[in-house]
């Protein structure tokens, strides 16, 4: 099996992956693959630089991080070790699983949401309690449709959810909004968007504080309203709006129009 | 990478020789973020991207001379202000560093 097979097959399966190569110095083109708790894969010709990439590259891969390191032709880091000698240039790709996005109420906003995620690379699992809409027919760009109550979801698997990963509360129904806001919050999810109007909002927070969540630094993890006030109307202006509120949380900008700031595009 | 795999697996199987192009570095503005990549095959078809459509040409071009041995696999670099980039530029300003390679692993 050559390392591109095994590359891909690791990828297509969702397996954390960093794929290594040589891009200056000896042996350029040279290519290893590390996964976490697996062997490391191929070799960058010399057996104690592929041990200290192979390390580097395993936080990489958990971090998501993609980018180029230097290193001695055996592996050296240090800045004195580095004088005199060859550098070799690694450039190390980190393959990790797509980001999730949880959408709870399978509302047609849920579709419009669902569709622009996936564009946007996410794992898109819908969940609601009534079995008549949550249907495979209704949602058929998610990965996953649950019938299913938001408690015994973030209980099976609330604990793998991160940073990268989003829940998006869209039902306007109080039997099932406060559950889901509740088990968002006892996650590390990286944004947690619910939807209503302001006075909604009002109304939830009461609601949520009679279920004993009133500490500040919980209620401001909640984007709610949610979504960018770009006067969006339809379902899909809305999922614009609430993916836009996403990317700008996560890289931290105040999502004013380019034109109207300053500074680089890309940072 | 990810969303080239089929491609390269179809020509794989038909037997082609196939170059990656990968973005590895940015300094400055750049369209697409490290890990960009396009493949090319020996009769010079193209899937994916590395820019937003300004090198592309010239990626190609460069990707065929390494398939055909007439250069070796390297570090490329395209940008507007540096006398080794090729006459092609980035609209936008920045510079990217390219590893072009023929995918023999």
């Amino acid at each position: 099996m050559s390392l591109y097979s095994i590359f891909a097959e690791r990828v297509r399966s969702n397996i954390p992956v960093a794929l290594i190569t040589v891009i200056d110095g000896p042996n350029i083109g040279a290519t290893m693959l590390v996964s976490p708790s697996t062997e490391a894969e191929g070799t960058l010709g010399d057996a104690e630089l592929d041990r200290v990439v192979a390390r580097d590259a395993l936080g990489e891969v958990e971090a998501g991080r993609t980018g180029v390191r230097h290193y001695g032709p055996q592996g050296q880091t240090t800045p004195e070790d580095l004088i005199d000698t060859p550098t070799v240039r690694v450039f190390i790709e980190a393959f990790s699983p797509p980001p999730t996005m949880w959408i709870f109420g399978a509302v047609d906003f849920t579709a419009a949401l669902a569709k622009v995620a996936k564009v946007l690379g996410y794992y898109v699992v819908v969940c609601d309690a009534r079995e008549v809409f949550a249907t495979r027919r209704r949602f058929p760009m998610a990965d996953e449709v649950l019938v299913s109550w938001p408690a015994p979801l973030f209980t099976q698997r609330g604990a793998a959810l991160t940073s990268r990963d989003a829940v998006c509360i869209l039902t306007h129904d109080p039997k099932f909004d406060v559950p889901a806001v509740q088990g968002a919050l006892a996650t590390n999810v990286g944004y947690i968007g619910v939807m209503g109007s302001r006075k909604t909002h009002a109304k939830r927070l009461e609601r949520l504080a009679e279920v004993g969540i009133t500490s500040t630094d919980q209620l401001s993890r909640l984007m709610s309203p949610i979504g960018l006030d770009i006067g969006a109307r339809t379902p899909e202006e809305t999922a614009i709006s609430i993916v836009g509120e996403i990317i700008a949380r996560r890289t931290g900008r105040g999502a004013p129009s380019l034109r109207d700031s300053d500074g680089p595009i890309h940072k | 990478m990810r969303e080239l795999l089929n491609d390269i697996e179809r020509w794989q199987q038909a037997g082609k020789q196939i170059a990656v192009a990968r973005v590895v570095d940015i300094e400055g503005s750049g369209p697409r973020d490290p890990g960009a990549a396009m493949a090319v095959n020996e009769d010079g078809e193209v899937v994916g991207s590395v820019s937003g459509g300004c090198v592309e040409g010239a990626v190609v071009a460069e990707a065929l001379e390494i398939l055909r041995g007439d250069k070796q696999p390297r570090l490329v670099k395209f940008g507007y202000s540096d006398d080794e980039a090729f006459a092609v530029g980035l609209t936008c300003g920045g510079i990217i560093h390219l590893f072009i390679a023929p995918l023999t692993w």
